[in-house]
């Protein structure tokens, strides 16, 4: 899947809190409505990241594997 | 309290403990808290101060015992020592490296973080009174100096309170 992506930030060799730290500090600084790709490499984030999204509110747009990196796309609520 | 504090619930933490283990959990806590949009609130309190003392200034307080306390107790974020395995400094410094390589934050690193996300750090007034510390001992990125009554009328508006 292909998603227009507003930022990207790498958290690949990052553990748990990290991944979800980044990823507030980095919507701080977007606006509504954009997405955000997270790269990771930990397993505990893929399980982590959707449910800070459920309970952030921002929109869990998907999740993809490649190889050992995974990706989150994330949409930006208000 | 505002809006968002009780739509996405919020956590008081009590750092009792000047253990950089214990104190370095509390941050793994409060930061992923506050990513998720909780207000959180750390109330520092008797050994637990070391953790947002400024470094340097080995000899604080008024009399011979304050002092005496102060040298033995010296400690800041960068030198705490851990709960177990300490063996004179080489338990945390062996721990330090350990964590650099899996790229886990140090508590200075965790501190900042915290800050950028809008935790907020109360030392305790009674604690410091006995131990004769004043505000200007303490990190800049403290509010103010609070007791144990506006703790517990923060803690009391709380989801989640957690005591290390």
């Amino acid at each position: 899947m292909n998603y227009k992506v507003d930022k990207s930030i790498d958290c690949t060799g990052l553990s748990c809190p990290l991944p979800s730290v980044k990823t507030t500090l980095a919507l701080e600084q977007m606006e509504v409505g954009q997405v955000i790709e997270v790269l990771t490499d930990d397993p505990v984030s893929k399980r982590d990241l959707p449910v800070w999204a459920q309970s952030t509110g921002n929109e869990l747009l998907g999740v993809e594997e490649e190889g050992k990196v995974i990706k989150i796309y994330l949409k930006k609520a208000e | 309290m505002t809006e968002q504090g009780k739509n996405k619930g919020s956590v008081t933490i009590v750092l009792f403990s000047g253990d950089m283990d214990k104190a370095i959990a509390t941050f793994v806590i409060a930061t992923a808290a506050a990513s998720m949009g909780m207000q959180v609130t750390i109330f520092f309190t008797f050994w637990g101060l070391n953790v947002i003392k400024k470094e340097g200034g080995l000899i604080k307080g008024r009399n011979w015992m304050q002092k005496m306390l102060n040298i033995m107790n010296y400690g800041h974020a960068k030198k705490l020592a851990i709960s177990k395995m300490n063996m004179f400094g080489m338990g945390p410094a062996m721990l330090k490296t350990m964590m650099s390589h899996k790229k886990v934050p140090s508590l200075q690193e965790f501190i900042s973080m915290a800050t950028a996300l809008g935790v907020k750090f109360y030392p305790c007034e009674m604690s410091m009174t006995v131990m004769g510390l004043k505000k200007e001992d303490f990190i800049d990125e403290c509010e103010e100096v609070i007791g144990a009554v506006s703790y517990l009328s923060i803690a009391k508006e709380t989801t989640i309170n957690l005591f290390i």
